[in-house]
């Protein structure tokens, strides 16, 4: 397999300029509003091609390209789950997909009446009593709610100033909590994988403003003793946060509001189906609990009779943390996917989410270490360890695992398990999927026994073959500091040929 | 080396006079795996013992470096910006990070060579 130049190392000179169409909307001439330095003097220098070099050119980057429309992807919802796609056309719809920001409430009563609905789903899913729809990732939502949190205790006129993550947790936990101006406290697991509540006990203290949890865990192991924790947390005065990325496992089972959650983020782009991983943008919306309910961002959407407002008067809202509306496109996906599912669906689509991880971890248990006991929840984190001895790492793993056709699973994630590589098969895959994934880890951890060395050298069969990561880290931190003048990843034009100047 | 010392969080520090050399272990350079950077600080900091002074960063981690006893920095070993493998490849030697200018006694929880084992035995389960 070969790499493919750029577009603009293709260009060839003898084919006329690409021709724009002009603008569709009114405005006024650029001579007019732009300074004389900012005008162009000559056309963009774009790459010249005919029209099925270009077709052909991006036909075989995607056939380069590796997607959730060909295999199989071992981290399911973090890294892709299936984007049905029902999601794509309601998103397409021109009176969504047409839409302006700047329209007046009157024109697009529809799209409020969306986020409305949605809203009320979300918080039927997670058991809470408003939703915003703002944040625009997982971290954006757990900044979001920490914000609130602090407001919360800052009208309080409580002074805490520390929040509690585990040592298990997904490292933006502990990154929103330092960039929201909290002291970060680490909280251990016990042998069991799961919190310890002796640590949690001797953790908390009236310094405490929230502790943040992720259930099922990291491990893909629920925490059972969740409505206990809850109670600790809250008899210090303290609040608790939900890490929604791990909702898959028990969407309409049970509901983080009910175990005791104030305030919950939820991945659309995980558990709700709409892309990313380059696909497209997150959607990180945030569900609350009455208490912190003043403080929600603004506007809010709000009914009444039938009619949609933006509400903009919130005096102690925390103010807006996106532009706009948030992602608007995700939001249509996923309410497209909760009214296509319905309830019963998506509690369906939990349960084969927790089978298929269970079914793929009693495939593989022999074959890698399982630091600790199932059954597991919708995903289940194995070792490398085993192979230690034979000089391969998880890395090494990972890497074969893509010259068999599959993506890579998460791997040295979460930090508490050793060479850690981490699954979730997901609720859509078949059976013969999730066989032929741990018949390529049952070769895999042959070849290991077998010949260790040629593990090192996968992939072999891929564009581009083991990068030399370390050499890498090395000549970026030393072009940063200043030590060296290659930045090592700067395109340089090859020929004569090529445009030079944009302008 | 009889007179290494050793803390829980991995570093070592050996003293000579009223100047201590430190540094991180070959345990933890191992766990580490290959070092690509390192963030310290300037002479002439003073330092608590057991503060965060600096952040190593392999391939596989970034972790933060503290300080096993009290002082003012005196020297901070410049060859490592240019050649932080050397943490890997001489962890008690060449790969040295930090000179400090003692201020007080040692703090009593240092480790012995004895002690330190137990502590990497431990982790290593």
């Amino acid at each position: 397999m070969t790499t493919e130049p750029l577009s603009f190392e293709l260009s060839r000179p003898a084919v006329d300029p690409p021709r724009l169409p002009d603008a569709d909307v009114p405005g006024p001439a650029p001579a007019g509003v732009l300074p004389s330095e900012l005008l162009r003097s000559r056309p963009p220098g774009l790459p010249r091609l005919s029209e099925p070099e270009i077709m052909r050119h991006y036909s075989r980057l995607a056939s380069l390209n590796y997607s959730i429309s060909e295999n199989f992807y071992p981290l399911g919802s973090c890294t892709m789950k299936y984007n049905p796609v029902l999601n794509e056309q309601a998103a397409a719809l021109p009176g969504f997909a047409g839409l302006h920001p700047y329209q007046d409430e009157e024109s697009v009563q529809g799209a409020l009446e969306l986020m409305w609905r949605l809203e009320q789903a979300l918080c039927a899913v997670v058991g809470v009593d408003r939703v915003t729809l703002q944040p625009a990732a997982g971290a954006h939502g757990e900044w979001t709610a920490l914000r609130m949190i602090a407001a919360l205790h800052h009208s309080r006129e409580e002074k805490r100033t520390e929040v509690l993550v585990p040592d298990s947790a997904h490292g933006t936990n502990p990154a929103s909590a330092a960039l929201s101006g909290f002291h970060v406290v680490e909280v251990k697991s016990g042998a069991d994988g799961r919190i310890s509540l002796a640590d949690l006990e001797s953790k908390l203290s009236p310094q405490t403003a929230a502790l943040m949890l992720t259930n099922p865990n990291t491990l893909g192991l629920f925490e059972r003793e969740i409505l206990d924790i809850a109670e600790m947390v809250h008899a210090t005065g303290a609040l608790l946060y939900y890490d929604g990325a791990n909702l898959n496992a028990f969407m309409g089972i049970c509901r983080p509001g009910d175990m005791g959650f104030d305030a919950v983020h939820m991945n659309l782009h995980k558990t709700f189906t709409t892309p990313h991983g380059g696909g497209g943008p997150g959607a990180g919306p945030v569900g609350v609990k009455s208490d912190l309910v003043p403080f929600l961002p603004a506007p809010t959407v709000e009914r009444t009779n039938g009619h949609l407002t933006l509400d903009y008067k919130h005096p102690q809202s925390i103010g807006r943390v996106r532009s706009f509306y948030g992602n608007f496109g995700m939001l249509v996906r996923a309410y497209a996917y909760i009214l296509a599912m319905g309830g019963d669906g998506l509690s369906q689509a939990s349960q084969d989410a927790v089978l298929s991880a269970n079914y793929l971890r009693k495939l593989v248990e022999t074959d890698l270490e399982m630091p600790h006991d199932g059954p597991c929840m919708h995903e289940f984190v194995a070792s490398a360890h085993n192979l230690h001895e034979d000089g391969v790492r998880a890395l090494d793993v990972a890497k074969a695992l893509l010259d068999r056709h599959f993506y890579a699973p998460t791997v040295y994630f979460p930090l508490v398990v050793p060479e850690a590589i981490m699954v979730e098969p997901t609720e859509t895959e078949s059976k013969a999927t999730l066989d032929s994934f741990a018949t390529a880890i049952k070769e895999i951890v042959a070849q290991a026994r077998a010949d260790p060395q040629s593990l090192h050298d996968e992939p072999r069969n891929l564009p581009v073959g083991r990068l030399d990561e370390v050499t890498a880290a090395r000549k970026i931190n030393a072009y940063l500091q200043g030590q060296s003048e290659d930045p090592i990843l700067r395109w340089k034009a090859p020929s004569e040929t090529l445009p030079k100047d944009p302008c | 080396m009889a007179d290494r010392r050793y803390t829980k969080t991995h570093e070592w520090v050996t003293v000579d006079g009223r100047e201590a050399t430190i540094g991180i272990t070959d345990f933890a350079q191992s766990q580490l795996g290959d070092v690509v950077f390192l963030e310290l600080p300037s002479a002439g900091r003073k330092l608590a013992a057991r503060e965060t002074f600096g952040v190593i960063e392999s391939v596989k981690a970034a972790s933060d470096l503290y300080s096993p006893v009290a002082g003012r920095i005196s020297a901070v070993n410049d060859k490592l910006s240019s050649k932080p493998e050397l943490i890997n490849s001489d962890p008690f030697g060449e790969g040295w990070i930090l000179k400090l200018e003692l201020a007080g006694e040692l703090p009593p929880d240092l480790l012995d060579e004895e002690g330190y084992k137990k502590v990497t035995e431990a982790s290593a389960q």
